[in-house]
């Protein structure tokens, strides 16, 4: 039997490429903010749209994001809700810890009032998530209420993605290949929440606790790993230190208090270094 | 069953899920506006992003939701530790950190909840 070689080497090359050159482009980069050489060509708003969406699939966020929505599905099958209501709801809130606190406040018999001000707590991260990302999306040309989907699509998953693959797609189509990547992240929480919600009665509960663990460990690691500048190195060790004790202490807003605290020292010590040097 | 069906449960999801959820989103667009890309201020921004992150991440460790509430503090600190270990020791990979997190917090939850 004769096997053609080249023609396999060279598809395997292509492949891997495909696959490797991402990462090798984001660790060779020094600066975060840098727009260097877009080595992805995109002629159209819809073909970055695509690109995007693609890049979604080809992330370890879909295994999250669906195992962390089956886990989703299944809270909301429990306590009663329809599943037209929950996947209405990831569509609305897009973001995985204010969906598990707002259906289990709601579906224990908290007001409406009360849920509102969890919810909104919850969300306070979104401000400035969406003030450090969105210099990366907009171009000079770029509308302000183009923003607006990508805003809404911001959420762990999708900040932590776009710090990694917006620098190497050219800025004039950063928004559509974001809208892409958000859509792309949506589809699949949808399709772990419809497995979750029929599921649920065959889920043992070491299986919907891991599915629960998979949002702290995922923002941990994928953190940890866009975490290359000093301040935020410390702003995430800070972080997970002050939390639990604010909690512990009793102090309210304590998510506020972990972002401002830990934040501001890390940044301080930041500061500290590059007067010294 | 839930109380939230139909209209009124959807007008209750925009109420108490959508609205607290997006003002903050649309508040950072407002604000980041006239923000430049290579500003101080944004590295201070995304140091303060950066913790909240973490402050999620620590609660839930600490303080779980549902299911997860029935693995021991100690298991769960523990597959948080192995997991972010297995992060580091293999390139800085995503992946090899869930893997090893979530298994060794199923199999600690196995042994000590059975």
């Amino acid at each position: 039997m004769k096997v053609r070689p080249s023609a396999f080497a060279g598809l395997h090359a292509s492949i891997a490429g495909r696959l490797i050159a991402p990462r090798c482009a984001l660790w060779n980069r020094s600066d975060m903010s840098s727009d260097a050489a877009p080595d992805i060509p995109l002629p159209s708003p819809l073909s970055a749209f695509f690109a995007g969406l693609r890049a979604a699939f080809l992330s370890v966020f879909v295994m999250v994001l669906i195992g962390t929505y089956i886990g989703i599905g299944a809270l909301a099958h429990d306590y009663g809700f329809s599943l037209s209501w929950v996947m209405a709801s990831t569509v609305l809130v897009w973001a995985g810890p204010a969906q598990v606190i707002m259906i289990s406040a709601l579906g224990t018999g908290a007001t409406a009032f009360e849920t509102a001000l969890a919810v909104g707590l919850s969300g306070v991260r979104f401000m400035p998530m969406v003030v450090a990302l969105l210099p990366l999306i907009r171009g000079p040309k770029t509308r302000t209420r183009d923003l607006l989907m990508p805003a809404h699509f911001t959420a762990a998953s999708m900040w932590v993605e776009s710090f990694r693959l917006l620098p190497s797609v050219p800025r004039e189509r950063r928004v559509a290949y974001s809208n892409g990547l958000g859509i792309g992240f949506m589809l699949s929480a949808h399709i772990g929440c419809v497995i979750g919600y029929y599921a649920t009665a065959s889920l043992p509960p070491l299986l919907t606790a891991a599915m629960l663990f998979l949002t702290p460990m995922s923002f941990l690691v994928s953190t940890a790993r866009n975490a290359r500048a000093l301040a935020d190195r410390l702003a995430l060790a800070l972080g997970l230190m002050i939390c639990p004790l604010l909690v512990y202490a009793g102090v309210g807003l304590d998510l506020l208090w972990t972002g401002l605290i830990a934040g501001t020292v890390a940044y301080g010590i930041h500061r500290l270094r590059g007067a010294r040097q | 069953m839930s109380g939230y069906e139909g209209l009124w449960g959807y007008l209750v999801l925009v109420m108490v899920g959508f609205l607290p959820s997006d003002v903050w989103r649309l508040l950072g667009v407002l604000v980041g506006r006239g923000i430049d890309e290579e500003s101080e201020l944004l590295v201070w921004v995304r140091a303060v992003a950066t913790a909240v992150l973490a402050g999620v991440i620590a609660k839930i460790a600490f303080f779980p939701p549902g299911s997860l509430a029935a693995i021991p503090l100690s298991v769960r600190l523990m597959a948080i530790s192995c997991g972010f270990v297995a992060f580091l020791l293999v390139r800085r990979s995503v992946f090899a950190g869930l893997v090893v997190g979530e298994t060794v917090l199923m199999a600690g939850g196995f042994w000590l909840t059975r």
